[in-house]
């Protein structure tokens, strides 16, 4: 089936739409999360993400709506740790990762179980996302995107030297915990394309891709925004062609291209020495 | 040259500080007239780089009065009139991509409201300080692919892309080789003489600040000697500090 014939199916073109837009935030927070070393902020906020999951369906609540608020609180949790309890972003990530997989359990525990598919929670499913939560990606992305757009030069001179961009007068705890919460939004997201356990791939994959051959700053958030959409694109498609898991086969085509840039960037280093 | 009709670009009185117990400057006073070109010298953990930091507004001071252009520090809004180059840039990552041309704007942006955009008229103002610490030729080269030398230089373009009425460095020239540091205070010494700019330069070096520097400021928690390199030189009891070998040699060169 060609890629017009796919698009005749209203589930594709949604997919193709939020996944798109989804992965596009994605890869621009997530080169400044790479070069900030904050990469697992993904993978911290995700399992906080299956906890508050977890919450939602024990209230009967959508869990999309619970994860967000417990989400972006549990961002600025760890940028308070990584304050005023003097921890790496790794520890500070670690704990609260920690708790919100334990809190997830526990709270899995209490309901003596979900009588829900938690499967697509864990991995994810573009391809059964309905209406309103292509509305809610669209309406979510566009508003992250006007924030990292607005505070594009702020979030670049923090990023390369926050001391300097103190001194320049930016307000860097402000640009920072903006960043955060803009990141808890995106990872509740992102859950849906490739769910829970591979959303912090969806963060780093494309930024490093695009760091194996960019040219500058701008050139990286450029590269790496054209790499995430095109994975969602070519791994929705391929995924539905062969009949594979939508989420996996988005973070294996992320990888593919990764693996091409790095051959490529070797190979203009070779050429230029 | 140190004359001003408009007082001191920065005034410092009765300075105290604490790390926890531990005392990093007392009743520390000095001020800095425009045209200074000060050597702010002083051992490991004399509390230079603390002073620097209350100065640009970094940390509270924690007794005592600072003003910076009339203003306390951490009010101060003319970012601009401030250049800085830092000791080293706190979690440099190698490969970060950005170039050159990117670094050096980011200095404007303490001269713009938000949104902070670089506008057409701000090129000419990143080409000439590139031009003036001569890494115009690699404006589009990566930071990481720089040498420790054209990154230093790239720092100090970004420092003086606003064209600061005051420069400050925290021992810029750790990483540079003899010929580059004397290049670096070449650089440092036209900035001072002809664009007026008022320099403040922590450093080591003393033999270079006696060649360049028309004040020394050697601070030890407090401060030991603040005043110009013929006092110092006069100054009988400063061969206790430095040694007299040292303060011959740096007044020697100084002449």
């Amino acid at each position: 089936m060609d890629i017009f014939s796919a698009l005749q199916y209203s589930f594709i073109r949604k997919a193709f739409i939020a996944g798109s837009l989804i992965a596009l935030v994605c890869s621009i927070l997530g080169v400044l999360l790479v070069l900030r070393r904050l990469s697992l902020i993904g993978d911290g906020l995700a399992h906080v993400t299956f906890g508050s999951v977890a919450i939602g369906l024990l209230l009967g609540l959508q869990p999309s709506f619970v994860a967000i608020p417990v989400v972006m609180a549990s961002s600025l949790g760890i940028m308070k740790l990584m304050q005023k309890a003097r921890l790496f972003g790794d520890a500070a990530i670690g704990i609260v990762s920690s708790i919100g997989i334990a809190g997830g359990v526990i709270v899995a525990g209490l309901s003596g179980g979900f009588n829900v598919d938690l499967f697509s929670f864990l991995f994810g499913n573009i391809l059964s996302i309905s209406s309103v939560e292509v509305v809610t990606s669209i309406i979510l992305s566009v508003i992250v995107l006007s924030v990292v757009f607005l505070f594009y030069n702020e979030y670049f001179s923090t990023t390369f030297d926050e001391e300097f961009a103190r001194i320049t007068g930016i307000n860097v705890k402000r640009i920072n915990s903006l960043l955060v919460v803009l990141t808890g939004i995106t990872v509740v997201l992102a859950m849906k394309v490739v769910g829970i356990m591979l959303t912090s791939a969806l963060l780093i994959l494309p930024a490093v891709t695009a760091l194996q051959i960019a040219k500058s700053f701008r050139n990286t958030m450029i590269l790496s925004s054209i790499s995430a959409i095109l994975s969602v694109l070519v791994g929705i498609y391929s995924s539905f062609l062969l009949n594979l898991p939508t989420g996996a086969t988005i973070v294996m085509v992320n990888f593919l291209f990764f693996i091409s840039a790095f051959l490529s960037g070797r190979a203009m280093h070779i050429k230029l020495s | 040259m140190n004359a001003s009709n408009t007082g001191p670009i920065l005034s410092v009185a009765n300075l105290c500080f604490r790390y926890g117990p531990l005392e990093a400057l007392c009743e520390v006073s000095f001020t800095v007239e425009k045209g200074d070109y000060i050597g702010l010298v002083g051992p490991n953990g004399s509390g230079k780089t603390t002073v620097i930091k209350i100065i640009l507004g970094l940390m509270p001071p924690g007794n005592g009065t600072v003003s910076l252009f009339g203003t306390d520090p951490s009010a101060f809004e003319e970012r601009h009139k401030i250049g800085y180059l830092p000791q080293k840039l706190t979690n440099f990552n190698p490969y970060f991509p950005a170039t050159v041309k990117e670094i050096v704007s980011l200095g404007l942006f303490s001269k713009k409201k938000f949104p902070k955009r670089i506008l057409k008229g701000d090129a000419e103002l990143v080409d000439e300080a590139m031009t003036l610490t001569g890494v115009i030729d690699i404006k589009d080269a990566l930071i990481g692919e720089l040498s420790g030398g054209q990154q230093q230089r790239v720092l100090v373009a970004r420092a003086i892309v606003n064209k600061p009425e005051l420069l400050i460095l925290d021992e810029p020239t750790t990483a540079l080789d003899p010929e580059a540091r004397e290049n670096f205070f070449q650089l440092l010494r036209e900035l001072n003489l002809s664009k007026n700019v008022t320099i403040i330069l922590v450093t080591h070096d003393m033999a270079s600040i006696g060649k360049y520097a028309s004040k020394l400021l050697y601070l030890d928690k407090k401060i030991i000697f603040y005043g110009s390199f013929e006092n110092f030189c006069l100054s009988e009891n400063m061969a206790h500090y430095f040694g007299e070998f040292a303060q011959h040699l740096i007044c020697h060169r100084h002449d």
